[in-house]
């Protein structure tokens, strides 16, 4: 049998996963019953419908032809590496991390190494304009949200700070 | 004169000089953003919703109207300019708003939608002041079985509306309702699906799902394309206002937009959308007049009324939210989020225990409108201006004002974590091509739902039909079913099908 929307094929499989993955957890908690519902209830119910549902979009998309396959397509590795590489690596630097005695480096730190690892998804990647952009978000951010709104950040690294 | 009355309470309170100062910046900020391609309305209220955290309530709320307004009003500059329709709402005015732009007349257009849009606010708001007490009166009238019952018409309105597949908008909106539920239950003080982490007790933050779906996600997925793909149109603006010509076809087009707008807001379920292409539709059945360009050939008519009808509507929209306080849209479910972190329960008891804030915000909805005009209007060569940065230097930037929103809304580096996750996840939704936002609206309906379900069955011992058995409750749920047969008509589901095709 093949797979005539892949799309919906692998969104089906995705709703199932998760409305059996909700409805198994619901089960450890009390579910009740309509007049007393427990914290399982609606969840378990949810979860159930979910599952349905998925199984009927996957049953769907080996069943009614499309024109194209609706295929997925490519998947944008560089991007999606690099982009969520750049914000962990600014939760890392901005925070530190407890619990492998990572210090924190803030705001200003954080914002160079975040401009730096997103800009490498870019198709191309040049370093004095990288450079320069991440100064001028660096001033700008400062300037926004330390001075004007007053938000509470750690600026500069913990060890210069104290 | 009730009507006069309270709305010149909400003046007196929103014509402060520091609120007319916020409801500038508001528009500025929210146009500035919202005019970035690949940045929706939704993207950018929550990128923006840090900014307004240490202001008072009030001062929030106005700021938070100009964002939202300044967001809607930049997705449609984009939608003109670069032919990248920033919401759904926005994606019958690139039709003939892109034409006009390649001929020239980007300004005509930009006018056209920038005044249609005024004007539609401004009736939106009189209507909006007018319905509210009288609706606020019914609200007291609902018991548990209707809301449940309102918000699942609500659902099934946003279902309806989603551009893609029914049966995957229905998944969203229940993987949006389910993780709703992730925190402590209210009721047993079981913390659920938390997996024994802290942070997850009080449930994901909202703005970490809007952020890592609709910012992270949108990025990813733009960066896959080739640079050719998001091309930029950058041809020059000839003469920015409408001549007589355009006045003359534009006038009975916004009356109409506006109409259907203020009707159609109303309906829980993202009016907006409906509205503008109602609108559309309308236009082009009507017939040319003489010497007029085709639709979707560069018709002004073909801007004016769908953009007056999505902003009489998205005023309008504000109705179920003030009222009953339920979302009927995940913009507006964003707002409640906002809400809630300024202390806020959106909901009848708003107009009576705080009516300041009530008809302050009313009238700041029509001081963001007229922001707008007074802001847009000569900026518009800015605006194209900023259109023509490279993406490579704008999506960092994305990226840090993501970042720094998330991180701002708890001081956590927990929720920079989560928001990590919820980027892959969006970008595989959009891989899939499974419609976010009906996620966000069942995210945010998900512990109402359950809240109601759970009191109405209390109250009837556990039976079921308490929900058709009560007129209201029964003939809310009439209308869903209705909506639902409706649209799975073949005739209808064809059509619709045509309608979304420019998606």
């Amino acid at each position: 049998m093949n797979i005539k929307s892949q799309k919906d094929f692998f969104s089906g499989l995705m709703f199932m996963a998760v409305g059996i993955a909700f409805a198994w957890g619901a089960t450890t908690y009390k579910v009740g019953d309509g007049a007393r519902m427990g914290p399982g209830y609606f969840p378990l119910m949810l979860g159930i419908l979910l599952a349905i549902l998925g199984g009927v979009i996957t049953f769907k998309a080996m069943v009614v032809a499309t024109e194209d396959g609706e295929k997925i397509g490519s998947w944008a590795w560089k991007p999606l590496f690099f982009i969520i590489a750049a914000n962990l690596v600014f939760g890392l630097m901005l925070g530190g991390l407890p619990s492998i005695h990572f210090p924190a480096f803030g705001l200003i730190v954080a914002i160079y190494a975040l401009t730096f690892i997103a800009a490498l998804a870019g198709e191309e990647f040049k370093f004095k304009e990288v450079l320069v952009l991440a100064t001028v978000l660096a001033i700008m951010s400062y300037a926004a949200f330390i001075l004007l709104l007053k938000l509470q950040f750690p600026v500069w690294p913990a060890f210069i700070t104290g | 004169m009730d009507l006069i009355a309270n709305l010149s309470l909400g003046f007196g309170v929103a014509f402060t000089p520091i609120n007319l100062m916020y409801a500038f910046i508001g528009c500025l900020l929210g146009t500035l953003i919202g005019v970035l391609p690949g940045i929706g309305p939704l993207a950018t209220i929550a990128m923006l919703l840090p900014a307004t955290y240490a202001l008072p309530p009030v001062s929030a709320l106005i700021m938070l109207a100009g964002i939202y307004y300044g967001a809607q009003y930049g997705g449609s500059t984009t939608a003109i300019l670069v032919n990248l329709p920033g919401e759904s709402s926005s994606v019958v005015t690139v039709i003939d708003g892109y034409q006009m732009a390649r001929q020239g007349r980007a300004g005509p257009a930009l006018a056209a939608a920038g005044l249609g849009s005024f004007f539609a606010g401004c009736v939106g708001t009189l209507v909006l002041a007018a319905f509210a007490v009288p609706l606020t009166e019914v609200a007291f009238k609902f018991g548990p079985a209707e809301y449940f019952s309102l918000m699942v018409l609500g659902l099934v309105g946003a279902v309806v509306l989603a551009s893609g597949s029914l049966l995957k908008a229905v998944g969203m909106i229940l993987l949006g309702l389910l993780l709703g539920l992730v925190g402590t239950d209210v009721n047993s003080g079981v913390a659920r699906f938390s997996f024994d982490i802290p942070e997850l007790t009080d449930g994901i933050g909202f703005i970490v799902i809007a952020m890592g779906v609709f910012g992270y996600g949108e990025i990813i997925s733009n960066l896959g394309k080739h640079e050719s793909e998001r091309e930029v149109f950058t041809a020059d603006v000839k003469g920015l206002l409408p001549n007589k010509e355009d006045f003359k076809r534009m006038v009975p087009a916004v009356l109409r937009g506006t109409t259907l707008g203020s009707v159609l807001g109303i309906l829980p379920g993202g009016g907006a959308v409906m509205a503008a292409f109602a609108a559309y539709t309308i236009e082009k059945k009507t017939k040319l007049q003489s010497g007029e360009v085709p639709f979707g050939k560069g018709n002004i008519r073909g801007v004016a009324a769908p953009e007056a009808a999505n902003n009489a509507a998205s005023q309008t929209s504000f109705i179920p939210l003030l009222t009953l306080g339920i979302p009927p849209n995940a913009v507006m479910a964003l707002m409640v989020g906002a809400m809630t972190i300024h202390n806020i329960q959106p909901g009848p008891q708003v107009m009576t225990s705080n009516p300041e804030l009530f008809w302050g915000l009313i009238a700041s909805m029509w001081i963001g409108n007229a922001m707008l005009i007074v802001l847009n209007l000569p900026l518009i060569g800015i605006w194209i201006k900023l259109l023509s940065v490279p993406y490579r230097w704008l999506f960092p930037a994305i990226v840090l004002f993501c970042a720094i929103g998330v991180y701002s809304t708890n001081n956590n580096t927990f929720d920079i974590w989560m928001v990590a996750i919820f980027g892959v996840i969006g970008y595989l939704f959009i891989k899939l091509g499974a419609e976010p936002a009906p996620l966000l609206l069942g995210f945010i309906l998900g512990p109402m739902m359950e809240e109601n379900l759970r009191r109405a069955l209390l109250l009837s011992r556990g039976d079921w039909s308490v929900f058709v058995t009560r007129g209201l409750s029964a003939s809310l749920l009439a209308v869903a079913v209705l909506l639902l047969v409706v649209v799975l008509l073949p005739s209808i589901k064809k059509k619709r099908e045509e309608a979304f095709v420019e998606d």
